[in-house]
């Protein structure tokens, strides 16, 4: 059997996350009551016109440097026309012939290789509103709420040709535009949307096969997925003999297939033209040295850093810099309390675990630097003890709150004075006369026992340690 | 008499001066407007006279308090009916927006209501501006007072028709390629289109969006130049709108053109140009040099390619402009229809009249793939070519002189079968709109038909002054 | 070029501006285009080498609105005109 090559370029649209749209003073804030954000411009009325946001461009030109794009000193916007109910002039105010930034590139590792995905354009364009069909009606319901959201759209070059690349490319891409703050680019919420144009080659071939454009992609589990069928289902079309169709096609990852999204009343001719409404954009030098010099230290300068100040492996400070969020706060944290692996445990092992429990994204972490740095301080002196300090944690992890006043109020600081235990560890030793014998006679283990029957009838608040020592006396 | 035979300008004056109110003008309007209309058609919508005189009465406090104090507080309006008026029907004299009422006003009908102008209706046209005769109209066509036999002119020819009729003192109209000067022209009252980004275009429904300007219709040149200055704003919800300082256009109203120089393009007064528009034009030029202005024969040249660029670039704006009427959001909506695609169909090709399909057609075909660099950049190259023949003749002149049209105007239900032929009936105007020149349509006595004749003064962009002044001085000199 | 405008050019077209000729005014449509687009075929006589596209007329760049919210809830406003609409909504014959 011949041996094909998948070759995948993407096209990657990100919400932006400005307080208002593109080109009217109308709020992008998620969920609200529908068609509650709109206005004369973003519903389409006849006379209204555009007026740019100016964060957009900053927000465009921000991504573009950080993705090693050269920036279009003249960009302006073009009209795409085509006819849907979900965008209300039908047309799309987008760019194609000036782009915003051109020619960049994305470093990315897989499996230990390093790799180079270039980036052909990034262009700035708004968002369509949003249809919902009625279950079991003849009509679709339209929501103007997301029209006009501005969107960046990152389109690569053809140079992927595995999903694992796909995925480590579209997790470089999401990092770094949340440390932009530029988004917060949720696959599942549709602030971040992948787009999959994908053909296969025979091993070897310097031709491009036809391609396909995969759309519907909400998590990176069915951008893999797709990536397989769509590779698999083209193989087949080869190999059978037949020829691949140039379409657009809607993935159904409940059914994991996809199906053509073309239709006879479908040119797909956008006849692009320059959008007479808005006057070119000139972007200076000056203009772009003020966005560069607000770029905050990316994910791999972190990494580097920690291990050079602090001292964290790799492994752990790549789990810690995943998000610029959790960075902050364990910056913020070791800067409060000094103490860097600590904080660094905290957060890479605890947080991660109650994330992963509670289904949530490290953006979505409430506690602050501030009562981090106090729980460790607590833990450190001694005040509380380890699996207190993890009781605590996860209170604090639920709705952030003072962990001093809480093991105040709760009287959760532990016994560290030795006579005030010594009683409690003489009964204990009283009532479990058959582990006193094992000890005894060399069971080194029983008294490990015997400190748990210690810290049980302390209510977990006596210091293992002290009881330890007081048990080896004693016996 | 009816007020309405006076000017803008004395109207308002008569007002101030509590020699009438602003009741007894809009009243008056109302009645001029019953009785004209059955005639003349220039409206699609005279609102409520109730309404009317309410606001009338509102203008007229605002007058006695003092703090009304504009040249035509109290005056009555007709806006062209392509300009969103909030609560006021909307139709751009088409069966698509037939029920659309807007939630909100133009900017440069927020500065007349800012200034006191009762607005009385709204006016005829051709059906989203692409005419020149203001028979597209879903409507009905507008008659020219003159001779009700023929047309207005376009596409502002209700607004023309209504102050030529004495059914209003003023109007405002809307220029894409023309649609001011040629009706002006054709029905023999002033009119002007303003240089580009000058008038804010927010709120006036986009037919070609990089050539549309509002500008007013008006009985002579000293009301043109006091209402473009109320109507020039520099309007934030309009990115294509201008920061200028220097509007107080009244200022120009001056009696002078000595020394002024003056082109007269050779080109536009060959073969296609009517002979006794010719002599009117000639004549009129006649009366400038007489009065000190410096005239010139020259060769501005390009001119036969004005046309076909103009129409690349308009229809292909017009097709994107006009895709929102979709039976969506607002306006008509077929009635019957088994799915999306059918209803966007049968709604546009029943709610739009042949010449806009026309058009829309058109349009679609010249950004269509693989004719866009054919048609459109080619348009847009012509566009440059032409501006930098503009740019030469305004290095040595300070206005060009030429003809509104070619002819006077034409009998009803001559003009619409072949479209080519009506095109080029826009030959001298289209120009202006292309590279965004000021120009004013000034009327220069009758033909032989006893019809009026224009003639345009064309000025650099943002030079409305030397235009205004020119006009001035030109209509001073003739009056009888 | 105005040859173009075949049975299938036209019905492309048609495609795109979402307008439905029958009959007569196809008939109609097809020699109006043809006729539109001799006309403007005249640029062709232009030699436009090496000359510029003029996009716009008036030079203007860097039109912005700073990134503050100015509008408030205006639904019913907005919903008005709509032809047909439902909890708010506006209401299109379903779209797949």
């Amino acid at each position: 059997m011949k041996q094909y090559e998948t070759v995948i370029g993407l096209e990657v649209h990100v919400e932006l996350a400005t307080k208002t749209k593109i080109f009217c003073g109308c709020s992008t804030r998620f969920g609200g009551e529908v068609n509650t954000h709109t206005c004369p411009v973003c519903t389409g009325m006849p006379g209204a016109l555009p007026v740019l946001n100016k964060k957009v461009v900053e927000y465009a030109i921000a991504v573009g440097l950080a993705t090693n794009c050269e920036i279009n000193r003249n960009c302006r916007f073009d009209r795409k026309n085509y006819f849907y109910p979900d965008n209300p002039q039908d047309y799309q105010i987008s760019q194609l012939y000036e782009p915003v930034c051109l020619n960049g590139h994305v470093d990315i590792t897989v499996n230990g290789t390093g790799k180079s995905v270039g980036i052909h354009e990034i262009h700035m364009e708004e968002d369509a509103g949003k249809l919902i069909h009625e279950e079991n009606g003849s009509m679709s319901l339209i929501d103007f709420n997301r029209s006009g959201v501005p969107l960046i759209e990152i389109v690569s070059e053809p140079d992927m040709r595995s999903a694992e690349e796909v995925i480590s490319y579209l997790e470089k891409l999401r990092t770094t535009i949340q440390y932009l703050g530029a988004s917060d680019c949720k696959l599942q919420e549709g602030s971040m949307r992948a787009d999959v144009n994908l053909s296969v080659r025979e091993e070897g071939s310097l031709v491009l096969g036809t391609r396909t454009e995969m759309k519907n992609l909400n998590s990176f589990k069915a951008i893999s997925r797709a990536i397989d069928a769509e590779r698999n289902r083209q193989i087949r079309i080869i190999e059978s003999g037949k020829r691949v169709v140039q379409e657009t096609r809607r993935w159904d990852d409940n059914k994991e297939e996809s199906y053509s999204m073309r239709s006879k009343e479908d040119a797909q001719d956008y006849r692009y033209f320059p959008d007479p409404d808005l006057p070119g954009i000139f972007i200076s030098q000056e203009w772009i040295d003020a966005i560069k010099a607000d770029e905050p230290e990316f994910k791999t300068a972190k990494m580097a850093r920690y291990a050079k100040e602090y001292g964290i492996p790799e492994s752990d400070a790549d789990i810690i810099t995943d998000s610029r969020h959790m960075a902050d706060i364990f910056e913020e944290t070791v800067k409060l309390c000094g103490q860097p692996k600590k904080a660094a445990n905290w957060l890479m092992v605890d947080t991660i675990r109650l994330l992963k429990e509670n289904s949530m994204d490290p953006e979505d972490i409430r506690f602050s630097p501030e009562n981090l740095a106090k729980l460790i301080k607590l833990n450190m002196s001694g005040t509380i003890n380890s699996s207190v300090a993890k009781e605590v944690f996860e209170k604090m992890f639920d709705g952030d709150m003072d962990p001093e006043s809480y093991v105040k109020e709760h009287g959760l600081a532990q016994e560290n004075d030795e006579d005030a235990l010594k009683a409690t560890v003489q009964k204990v030793i009283d009532e479990n006369p058959r582990s006193v014998e094992d000890y005894r006679n060399g069971k080194e283990k029983a008294i490990g026992f015997l400190v748990g029957q210690t810290m049980k009838a302390m209510q977990g608040k006596a210091n293992p340690g002290i009881v330890n020592k007081i048990l080896k006396e004693l016996l | 008499m009816s007020l309405m035979k006076y000017t803008a300008i004395e109207l308002g004056k008569m007002i101030a001066s509590g020699e009438i109110s602003a009741v007894e003008a809009a009243g008056d309007c109302l009645e001029a407007i019953r009785k004209n209309e059955p005639d003349i058609n220039a409206f699609v919508t005279v609102c409520d006279e109730q309404s009317v005189l309410k606001k009338a009465e509102e203008v007229q406090k605002k007058i006695n308090s003092g703090e009304l104090l504009s040249p035509i507080a109290g005056v009555p309006v007709a806006i062209k009916d392509n300009m969103c008026t909030a609560d006021i029907l909307t139709t751009c004299s088409s069966r698509i927006l037939s029920n659309f009422i807007p939630p909100y006003t133009a900017t440069a009908v927020e500065c007349l209501e800012s200034a006191g102008a009762v607005i009385v209706g709204k006016t005829n046209m051709d059906e989203f501006a692409m005419g020149s005769t203001t028979e597209t109209s879903f409507y009905g066509a507008t008659k020219n007072p003159h001779d009700k036999t023929r047309v207005p002119g376009g596409s502002s020819g209700g607004s023309a028709a209504a102050v030529a009729a004495g059914e209003v003192t003023f109007a405002l109209g809307s220029d894409t390629g023309g649609s001011i000067r040629q009706p002006a022209s054709h029905c023999g009252v002033v009119g002007i289109k303003p240089t580009y980004g000058t008038v804010s275009r927010y709120g006036l429904v986009a037919y070609g969006s990089s050539l549309d300007q509002i500008g007013p219709i008006a009985k002579d040149v000293s009301d043109c130049a006091a209402i473009l200055e109320i109507i020039s704003s520099y309007d934030t919800k309009d990115s294509t709108s201008f920061k200028r300082d220097d509007t107080d256009f009244t200022t120009a109203l001056k009696n002078d053109v000595n020394g002024l120089k003056i082109g007269i393009p050779g080109d536009y007064f060959g073969t296609g140009l009517d002979s006794e528009v010719k002599k009117a034009l000639l004549d009129a030029a006649d009366v400038l040099k007489s009065r000190g202005a410096e005239l010139e024969y020259f060769d501005l040249s390009l001119t036969e390619f004005a046309v076909p660029a103009y129409y690349i670039i308009a229809s292909a704006e017009a097709s994107s402009n006009l895709s929102r009427f979709d039976g969506v959001k607002y306006g008509y909506r077929t009635g019957e229809y088994e799915n999306l695609h059918q209803m966007y169909k049968k709604t546009r090709s029943e709610g739009f009249g042949t010449e806009v399909k026309r058009r829309i057609m058109l349009g679609s075909f010249v950004l269509s793939s693989g004719y866009y660099d054919a048609y459109y950049l080619k348009a847009l190259k012509a566009k440059n070519l032409i501006k930098q023949a503009f740019d030469k003749a305004f290095g040595k002149y300070d206005l060009i002189i030429g003809p509104v049209s070619p002819s006077t105007a034409p009998e009803l239900g001559t003009s619409l079968d072949d479209p080519v032929k009506m095109y080029l009936g826009d030959i001298y105007t289209v120009a202006a709109n292309l590279i965004g020149l000021p120009a004013i349509s000034v009327p220069c006595g009758r033909d032989s038909k006893g019809l009026p004749v224009g003639m345009m003064l064309t000025g650099k962009c943002f030079d409305e002054k030397t235009v205004i002044r020119a006009a001035y001085t030109y209509e001073q000199e003739t009056q009888i | 070029m105005a040859d173009k405008i075949d049975e299938n050019m036209l019905e492309y077209i048609s495609i795109l501006a979402k307008l439905e000729l029958e009959g007569e005014e196809k008939e109609q449509a097809r020699s109006d285009m043809k006729k539109m687009l001799d006309h403007v075929d005249k640029l062709n006589e232009l030699d436009t080498d090496g000359v510029e596209p003029l996009v716009q007329v008036i030079n203007m760049q860097n039109v912005f609105r700073e990134d503050n919210v100015t509008n408030g809830d205006d639904r019913n406003a907005m919903l008005k005109n709509a032809p047909a609409k439902k909890n708010g909504q506006y209401m299109v014959p379903k779209t797949f």
